[in-house]
């Protein structure tokens, strides 16, 4: 087998990317916007992943939050709890990152167009899912109802405000939020877990996909409340979190069964990820 | 194409000559190493051991070596960064029949969509010259996986036929380095029957066989997965990684940067990893998705007898048994699993 290569097509070379702005979400999470040195658009998908590098510290896959609807630069929402998360924590306006990719599939934008959409995040779900919602909200025409549930376990963590309150206010969406619990009776919200939420929607199961990103112990929940209310096994779609640490199919870390999340996922049906055992 | 004859004589002085005249690039062969066998640069024919049983690392190392520079970085005073590709003109002598199907696993897997040009610019270039396996090792089954041998993959086979070697063309490169050498002769059928009889007494010589076809298999494990051999097999597993570090046909990888002392540089490396330690599947939140050592233990017979097939076409164990030999619990050896299955137990 001769594979005509050249060292250029190295799958290990990134693009350098500069930080433009960097802004607080949290306690343990920021926002980085990007631009290309190059100039040139990252050309990313909703739901698609970047692999970022920090020379002297590595790489890690992350999740784009922006979407493509925005143009010039793009945004990645970072919680630091690694070492390159946490590194890149610590850089400001300026500082130079290499970035990979966009890898993965995203989310089935063309099976989603003219579909009523039902949007579950919990917690930092919310960073993959906002470059869907957004792009949805850029383009909402071409989509019918949209319900927006957004979960997390207090009100300090609650992430994106400005977003959440525009959501809130907008006539284009039906937006619920809740938190697991509350510290004390500052929050006048919803308090419980996400799945509460649920019986407070009303949607029409024909016509609606749930596109849900969330922890790995939220799935189960919220996929039985799914199905409860009538919707079919591949109108769930779900991206799942693995270690994708080559993000081209080779190292072998993001393994789901015999599925290479970083190529087949992260996006899923409930319908595909059924048949993984070891999916969720 | 046209297979030859030719005398022990003759092969030392054809390897002799690849080792002066550099014509396919450096000789690397299969030489003793102790009391046992590895691949290693070779200086003279005379260091060549096509006896051997088993090699220690598989050939692997070539094309896709323990630790792997793959970029060059700096960040002061100016912030770059550059591709590290090295290629290399090789020719390795004496590979066993499965090592080459590992091969042609690797090529399947470092190519398709995303094809690696660290591993591509090293295979492309190499001269595999076999070697049918005579004595294989106690726990290799490849006879039972149909790896014992193989029809292609190579450039030239060598067969022991006790005097004289027999020598199967595989490819234009190996036949044009066979017509150029010149020496011995063409082989005739009765040659060619020879060189069928030793390999197929040589099949009779491996003692461990998997007691199913290997097609068998994906079908096995599909009906298995809450089988309790995966525990019971998996309870004295040290998670050491040596099963996969003896592995022709484990591909996986880890990434990791090297800075220089100054900090204002350094290389990102790539080095074999091992779905078999602890960390392997485990994320920055805390989630480990194979946490548990039956959990690695099984995907590791799963990856091998069923995932690598259906994705690439090509099972992901040849039988070699070098992971159950270099297993100190004595677990690791993927037939041991299969046939247990295949029991019932």
């Amino acid at each position: 087998m001769v594979m005509q290569l050249t060292a250029k097509q190295s799958i290990f070379l990134p693009r350098i990317a500069q930080i433009v702005r960097v802004d607080s979400l949290s306690d343990r999470e920021k926002v980085f916007e990007f631009v290309f040195d190059d100039g040139k658009e990252l050309g990313h998908k909703p739901g698609q992943f970047v692999e970022v590098s920090i020379f002297g510290v590595g790489e890690a896959p992350i999740s784009v939050t922006s979407s493509p609807t925005h143009k010039g630069s793009f945004e990645l929402a970072v919680r630091a709890a690694g070492s390159l998360t946490n590194h890149l924590h610590t850089l400001g306006k300026g500082a130079k990152v290499g970035i990979r990719g966009p890898f993965g599939n995203g989310f089935p934008l063309d099976t989603l167009k003219g579909q009523d959409l039902l949007f579950v995040a919990g917690g930092i779900g919310l960073f993959p899912l906002r470059s869907l919602i957004n792009y949805v909200m850029d383009t909402r025409q071409d989509f019918g109802e949209v319900t927006t549930l957004f979960g997390c376990r207090s009100p300090q963590e609650r992430i994106f405000l400005d977003q959440l309150d525009t959501w809130n206010s907008s006539k284009d969406m039906c937006f619920l939020e809740t938190v697991d619990r509350v510290p004390d009776d500052s929050w006048k919200g919803n308090v419980g877990v996400i799945t509460t939420l649920f019986p407070k929607i009303n949607i029409d199961p024909k016509k609606t996909y749930a596109i849900v990103v969330g922890p790995p112990v939220m799935y189960r929940f919220v996929i039985a409340e799914c199905l409860k209310k009538g919707l079919a096994e591949d109108h769930i779609i779900m991206s799942l979190e693995r270690r994708m640490k080559c993000g081209v199919g080779k190292c072998g870390h993001c393994q789901i069964n015999g599925v290479y999340c970083c190529q087949e996922g992260p996006v899923f049906t409930y319908a595909q990820v059924k048949s993984l055992k070891e999916a969720v | 194409m046209q297979n030859r004859v030719i005398s022990r004589q003759d092969l030392a002085g054809f390897v002799d000559d690849l080792i002066k005249t550099k014509s396919a690039g450096d000789v690397i062969g299969i030489k003793a190493q102790g009391n046992k066998f590895n691949f290693g640069p070779l200086k003279s024919a005379t260091e060549l051991r096509l006896d051997y049983d088993i090699s220690l690392l598989p050939p692997k190392k070539y094309f896709f070596p323990q630790q792997e520079t793959v970029l060059k970085y700096e960040v002061e005073p100016a912030f770059k960064v550059e591709p590290v590709v090295e290629e290399r003109m090789l020719c390795i002598i004496g590979v066993h029949p499965f090592d080459i199907r590992a091969l042609q696993l690797f090529d399947a897997v470092y190519g398709g969509n995303n094809p690696d040009p660290n591993y591509f610019l090293k295979r492309n270039n190499a001269t595999i010259i076999g070697v049918d396996c005579l004595n294989p090792i106690p726990k290799s089954f490849a006879a039972s996986m149909g790896t014992n041998t193989v029809e292609e993959g190579f450039d030239l086979m060598l067969t022991d036929l006790g005097g004289d070697w027999f020598v199967t063309v595989g490819s234009n490169r190996g036949d044009s380095m066979m017509k150029k050498y010149g020496k011995g002769r063409e082989a005739t059928n009765v040659d060619l029957e020879k060189r069928n009889k030793v390999r197929r007494d040589a099949a009779k010589k491996y003692k461990t066989s998997l007691k199913m076809k290997p097609d068998e298999i994906p079908a096995l494990l599909d009906a298995n997965w809450e089988s309790p051999v995966f525990k019971e097999r998996s309870a004295t597993c040290f998670s050491c990684g040596s099963c996969v570090m003896v592995c022709p046909t484990c591909v996986c990888f880890d990434v990791q940067d090297d800075p220089a002392l100054n900090l204002k540089g350094g290389e990102r490396y790539r080095r074999w990893d091992a779905c078999m330690l602890p960390g392997f599947a485990a994320v920055a939140s805390g989630e480990n998705f194979r946490e548990h050592k039956e959990q690695r233990f099984r995907h590791r017979m799963y990856r091998k007898g069923k995932y690598l097939l259906e994705r690439y076409k090509y099972l992901g164990c040849v039988g070699c048994g070098r992971c159950g030999t270099s297993c100190l619990a004595d677990i690791a050896l993927p037939a041991d699993t299969y046939n247990l299955l295949k029991e019932g137990k």
